[in-house]
């Protein structure tokens, strides 16, 4: 690996992102105007589309909830030094473990089936994340390979059990029956309408509620705690981590464990909190979409949280945009997130150069004046 | 006569490291001329230049007296220079014809020149006495097979000029006699060989001249027949002005740390260390002299439960210790601690901020924890007060326990790492290259810091490439070369030029 | 069963083979070269888009073929440029490129031809036509072998027959130039060849390109033969299917063609196989085979049969030692 650019924590924290961000706005907008859009048409309808109500705020969180789940996973296994691309076949498998739950165990109250139901979730998704670390410590196999081929034993396996195993009897649709009502996390609608604020139906949920706990909890485990460090050196320094006596190997398989659960939170979110059944294909790149939002936000709980916000609301603004402008559509997020991922993750270098030289200049300038 | 080589002025900068200054250098066609220094002190930088790998900052290169430009490694092999590296440059999947034609093909299909090319390979084994199987997989072949293939590699794209770095490293002595006939043979038809060691046995015997390089710079260049070991020894690691460091006499105390018959192979099945023992007693300091890449790294490395030994028994404080204590952790509870050698990648973690690395190691200390139900979390009042502490104590600056290790300079990274270890009274400390890129002030401190140490009781095992380091701090010297302890000497009973012949594999009968 | 119903599933397992063998002759050329590549996916599916959109613009199924391959290829560099120039990430860099593909091609696809990202269907010229091979009638007589040459070797579109050309060909070049020397070379230990007198960016770039025009293959294929219009998608998974088969094949050219042919068979025996009954095993899932190539994978990358290993260098940027 060539040097580290060095630069002022402030410019690694928010300048880099900030540039990535700008960036890969240019390119989305080269990408409307080749299309034949004005931009700035677009940018109104994404932003009132994403913030302009409180309708699309709750949709523009519920979104968000998926994105802070996916991107803290990623994250923590960043830390570690591994890149966990398997998150959509472990939220997939942690949506096998909610319905098991929620579906078998119907006679608990809501207080505890609830709790169930998400413990159920984070173990399925640990345990599909933990095999690929487990064999990355053992065998040698590199995680990135195994967790992309994991994801596609999650997404044939979940066709198998949606179709004979725990789908609904008679179904020809891949799903399974909807869960008890005692299994659906309250909305954030029904929370505040109990204390008579009124508020638009929306799927927002207080999963976010767990996402932001997941985030805070993330944080003092990852910066805070004696695992986080033995993962964080790991990550930075494994010379160092042999020298203080921490087994890389298993670092490896708990910090992946730990990330697989935190993808399960997707089905948390999605299937107990908003669809009350597993569907077919639920996770919808989210996982992907982790990836970039983990590089923008530094992999660190609260730059996470923020790029999720930024994310959920290009997510739900660019549904508006595809009702208005039926030319484009959500895909849109998808091509942002992948020009994200692209310059603050593999073209990181150049622009983290092109910071620090121009900052040198601005120097230069400023003692010279 | 006109010189094969020549290098006037050459200069050389990584970034603040000055690895050549202003070097010259004259080689005569058809000898043998050697290159010796220290760890550091220039020679692979000053050879990588002659062969285009780097271009020089200032300078001029001169074949056969008419200034050339080498840029890049194709100038080199155009101008028939041809070089042995230390780090082999084959590619092991490869066979050996692959490996020889590479870059030399001799057309766009392998067919045209394979054949040719197996035959000039037929015809130089036989004309060198270099048998080897053109079909093997380099892979397959013994470390002394790979550097025949190295040599052959360099003959077959026509070098008149051949540089082999350090190419005795790897061989065993009889490997090593039979490289030396071959370089007399090359020279017997009018090639020049370029030969860098650090081994005076080998200049004496197969040189004709020799340049002694210190500090990036060139400081001698003499026939060999004029000179003799001590005198070499001397001009590599310079007049010494004795280091004084004011130490009392020593009263060592019980044995702390045995080392018995200590075998150590690494990933490549080459083997590192042979039969190494030793004995460190509380309140001495036990110096160990050698260039590096000579065991010294290994055998720190093995003492402190980095890697395990193949063969032999290690004692802490008198208890044999088994396999599964050979763990660093372990070893940290009997005692044992260790300043590593390379404190960037192995003493602290660079991203870090300088109160996190002043706990490595050490995360399991109840004192960092925080109460009862939350004692997962670390008390982070409790870990930066910590290492404020130890920045005040040790005066490092600035003392600011949030700032990244990295922002050091090597002085305060050392000075921080040292306070981390000593701090915690051990009662053996292994410490490697405690003033590596640190600044003359912290060298004093450190050394009055390591001796206040062995002053209270605790048994140290140093190891230096600095001479004056290891005889100013020392109550005994072992000196190691090729992975084998070649002597031992008391520090009040030797000097420079004798560690130096023993640093130089030469045996104490000589 | 019978001849003719072996011969379609031999046939269509053909057919399924192809982009997979393009796409893993692609990985092949960019990890020997020392790139890693996850982003086969994302290049066969922008060239798949690429491709139909030429094809349907022009009428001409060739001018598709080059749009994809052109597609495939810029995407090559961009990955080349973060892998090689700039020593990125590699992994990252092939995540953004199967982002970017599966978004632009959606996207565009949508705002172009307003059918939900389809293009509309390709006819005639503009789709590459089964070409009967020359003899195929004369041998059509031989019994048994006639017929199978005929239904199996015999009527597939020319990127088909490029994509199997493609297997002797990289064989050769990888084995018998100096091209491929070097290349394997600098996959392997590109010091070695930098000290060699040869450019180890100039190598890896040409590596990559090779890569783009083969995933341009498979994406023409795709979408101008086996398809006849473009949907959103539609690689589904087989630049990763090609990425097991190559480590399947432990990156070599015939093994690939193996590999791949095998897993096509897996692929069209599962259509076939849907719901039917095995003697002595009883009802395969139809999941069951089509999870087969993953599972195989894992297991073989973690050494619990034989051992794959990746070119010493890959996906390790080369910079110069101090």
């Amino acid at each position: 690996m060539s040097a580290p650019i060095e630069l002022p924590r402030w410019a690694d924290l928010a300048l880099v992102p900030a540039i990535s961000v700008a960036a890969a706005f240019v390119v989305a907008g080269l990408v409307v105007i080749g299309i034949g859009e004005n931009p700035l048409t677009v940018t109104r309808i994404l932003v009132t589309g994403s913030l302009g109500s409180a309708d699309a705020i709750g949709f523009t969180l519920y979104y968000a909830t998926n994105f802070i789940f996916t991107g803290l996973a990623v994250a923590v296994a960043f830390h570690a030094g591994l890149f966990n691309i398997g998150g959509e076949g472990q939220a997939t498998l942690a949506g096998v473990g909610v319905s098991l739950a929620c579906l078998n165990l119907p006679f608990l109250p809501a207080p505890l089936l609830i709790p169930a139901g998400i413990l159920a979730g984070a173990a399925f998704g640990a345990v599909w994340a933990m095999i690929p670390g487990w064999l990355q410590a053992t065998r040698g196999s590199h995680v990135v390979i195994t967790t992309i081929m994991f994801n596609f034993i999650a997404a044939t396996l979940i066709v198998y059990l949606l179709v004979n195993v725990i789908g609904r009897p008679g179904s020809m649709s891949p799903e399974t029956s909807e869960f008890p009502v005692n299994a659906h996390i309250p909305t954030i609608r029904a929370v505040l309408g109990a204390f008579g604020i009124d508020q638009p139906s929306t799927p927002l949920n207080l999963s976010l509620l767990l996402a932001l706990a997941a985030a805070f909890g993330v944080w003092l485990l990852i910066y805070r705690s004696r695992l986080g460090y033995a993962i964080r050196t790991v990550g930075a320094a494994p010379g160092a981590a042999l020298y203080a006596g921490i087994s890389p190997g298993r670092i490896v398989v708990v910090a992946m464990t730990i990330s697989g659960a935190l993808a399960g939170g997707l089905a948390v979110n999605e299937l107990m909190g908003a669809q009350h059944r597993m569907v077919l294909g639920f996770t919808a790149g989210y996982g992907f979409v982790g990836i970039a939002v983990a590089l923008m936000g530094r992999s660190h709980p609260a730059g996470i949280v923020l790029a999720a916000l930024l994310f959920g609301a290009l997510y739900q603004g660019g549904a508006e945009l595809a009702f208005e402008t039926p030319t484009i559509t959500r895909d849109m997020v998808v091509v942002i997130g992948g020009v994200l991922i692209l310059f603050a993750g593999a073209l990181e270098g150049l622009f983290r150069r092109f910071v620090a030289r121009s900052l040198a200049f601005a120097g230069r300038r400023v003692k010279e004046a | 006569m006109t010189p094969a080589i020549e290098l006037a002025g050459i200069d050389k900068s990584f970034g603040a490291v000055h690895a050549n200054r202003s070097v010259d250098l004259a080689v005569m066609p058809g000898s043998i001329h050697g290159i010796v220094g220290e760890n550091g002190a220039g020679k692979s930088t000053l050879m990588s230049i002659l062969y285009g790998f780097y271009e020089a900052d200032a300078g001029e290169i001169r074949i056969g007296g008419k200034p050339v430009s080498i840029r890049s490694p194709a100038d080199a092999i155009g101008h028939g220079i041809g070089m042995v590296h230390q780090h082999f440059m084959l590619v092991e999947p490869l066979t050996v014809l692959e490996n020889v034609m590479l870059g030399a093909e001799g057309g766009a299909l392998l067919k045209g020149g394979a054949g040719k090319a197996r035959a000039e390979l037929t015809r130089l084994s036989e004309a060198y006495g270099l048998a080897i199987d053109p079909d093997a997989v380099v892979g397959d072949l013994s470390v002394g097979l790979q550097q025949r293939v190295e040599i052959l590699k360099a003959l077959y794209r026509g070098a008149e000029i051949l540089i082999l770095d350090e190419p005795t490293a790897v061989l065993t002595p009889p490997e090593a006699d039979a490289l030396f006939a071959l370089l007399a043979q090359l020279k017997a038809q009018g090639r020049t060989v370029i030969f860098i060691t650090h081994k005076l046995r080998e200049i004496m015997a197969i040189t004709d001249r020799v340049s002694v390089m210190r500090r990036g710079e060139m400081v001698a260049t003499l026939p060999t027949a004029d000179t003799s070991p001590p005198a070499l020894a001397e001009l590599m690691v310079g007049r010494r002005v004795l280091l004084r460091v004011e130490k009392a006499p020593r009263a060592p105390g019980p044995p702390v740390l045995e080392a018995v018959g200590l075998d150590v192979v690494d990933a490549h099945g080459v083997k590192r260390l042979s039969d190494v023992s030793l004995t460190v007693h509380a309140g001495e300091i036990v110096g160990i002299a050698g260039v590096a890449g000579n065991g010294q790294s290994e055998l720190l490395e093995v003492l402190a439960g980095l890697v395990q030994p193949s063969r032999g028994a290690i004692k802490v404080g008198g208890d044999l210790l088994p396999p599964h204590r050979r763990h660093p952790a372990r070893l940290r509870e009997l005692g044992l601690l260790h300043v590593p050698e390379d404190r960037l990648r192995m003493g602290l973690v660079p991203s870090f901020p300088a109160f996190e690395s002043a706990a490595l190691g050490f995360t399991g200390d109840p004192a960092f924890a925080r109460k009862a139900p939350l004692g997962a979390l670390f008390d982070r009042d409790a870990m930066v007060g910590h290492a404020r502490a130890l920045m005040d104590g040790f005066d490092v600056r600035p003392p600011d326990p949030w700032l990244r290790s990295s922002k050091f300079s090597g002085g305060n990274q050392q000075k921080l790492v040292l306070a981390r270890e000593i701090e915690r009274r051990p009662k053996v400390l292994l410490v490697g290259q405690p003033t590596r890129g640190v600044d003359i002030g912290a060298i004093e401190f450190i050394h009055r810091r390591l001796i206040a140490l062995r002053d209270a009781g605790v048994g140290i095992l140093l190891v230096s490439v600095e001479l004056d380091e290891i005889m100013g701090l020392s109550d005994r010297i072992l000196a190691m070369c090729g992975g084998r302890i070649t002597g031992e000497r008391r520090a009040d009973a030797t000097d420079a030029q004798d560690l130096g012949l023993l640093m130089g594999g030469v045996s104490e009968a000589a | 069963m019978d001849l003719q119903s072996l011969a379609v599933i031999l046939d269509s397992a053909l057919r399924l083979s192809v982009p997979l063998l393009c796409a893993c002759l692609a990985g092949l050329w960019s990890e020997k070269s020392g790139v890693v590549d996850i982003g086969l996916e994302g290049k066969m599916l922008i060239a798949a888009f690429a491709a139909a959109t030429g094809a349907h613009a022009s009428g001409s199924a060739l001018i598709g073929l080059m749009a994809g391959i052109g597609a495939s290829v810029a995407f090559s560099l961009v990955h080349g440029f973060a892998s090689i120039s700039q020593r990125g990430n590699q992994i990252v860099s092939g995540v953004a490129i199967n982002m970017l593909a599966a978004g632009l091609s959606a996207i565009v696809g949508n705002a172009w031809y307003g059918q939900g990202g389809r293009s509309p269907a390709l006819e005639g010229q503009a789709r590459f036509n089964d070409i009967t091979l020359w003899g195929t009638e004369t041998i059509a007589a031989v019994p048994v072998f006639g017929p199978l040459f005929r239904e199996v070797v015999s009527g597939h579109a020319l990127p088909a027959y490029l994509a199997f050309a493609a297997v002797p060909l990289t064989w050769f070049v990888l084995a018998r130039t100096r091209f491929g020397l070097r290349l394997r070379a600098v996959g392997e230990k590109p010091a070695a060849v930098d000290t060699a007198g040869i450019s180890v960016p100039l190598l890896r770039y040409a590596a990559v390109t090779i890569c783009g025009v083969l995933c341009g293959i498979g994406g023409a294929y795709l979408a101008v033969a086996q398809a006849a219009a473009f949907l959103p998608n539609m690689t589904a998974g087989k630049g990763f299917i090609a990425l097991a088969a190559l480590i399947f094949a432990k990156w070599r050219a015939w093994p690939a063609l193996g590999a791949c042919l095998l897993f096509g068979l897996l692929d069209a025996g599962a259509i076939r196989l849907q719901g039917a009954s095995l003697p002595v095993i009883g009802t395969v899932p139809v999941q069951a085979i089509q999870a087969l190539p993953y599972v195989l994978t894992v297991i073989l990358l973690a050494g619990f049969i034989g051992r794959a290993v990746p070119p010493a260098a890959s996906g390790i940027p080369y910079v110069k030692e101090r």
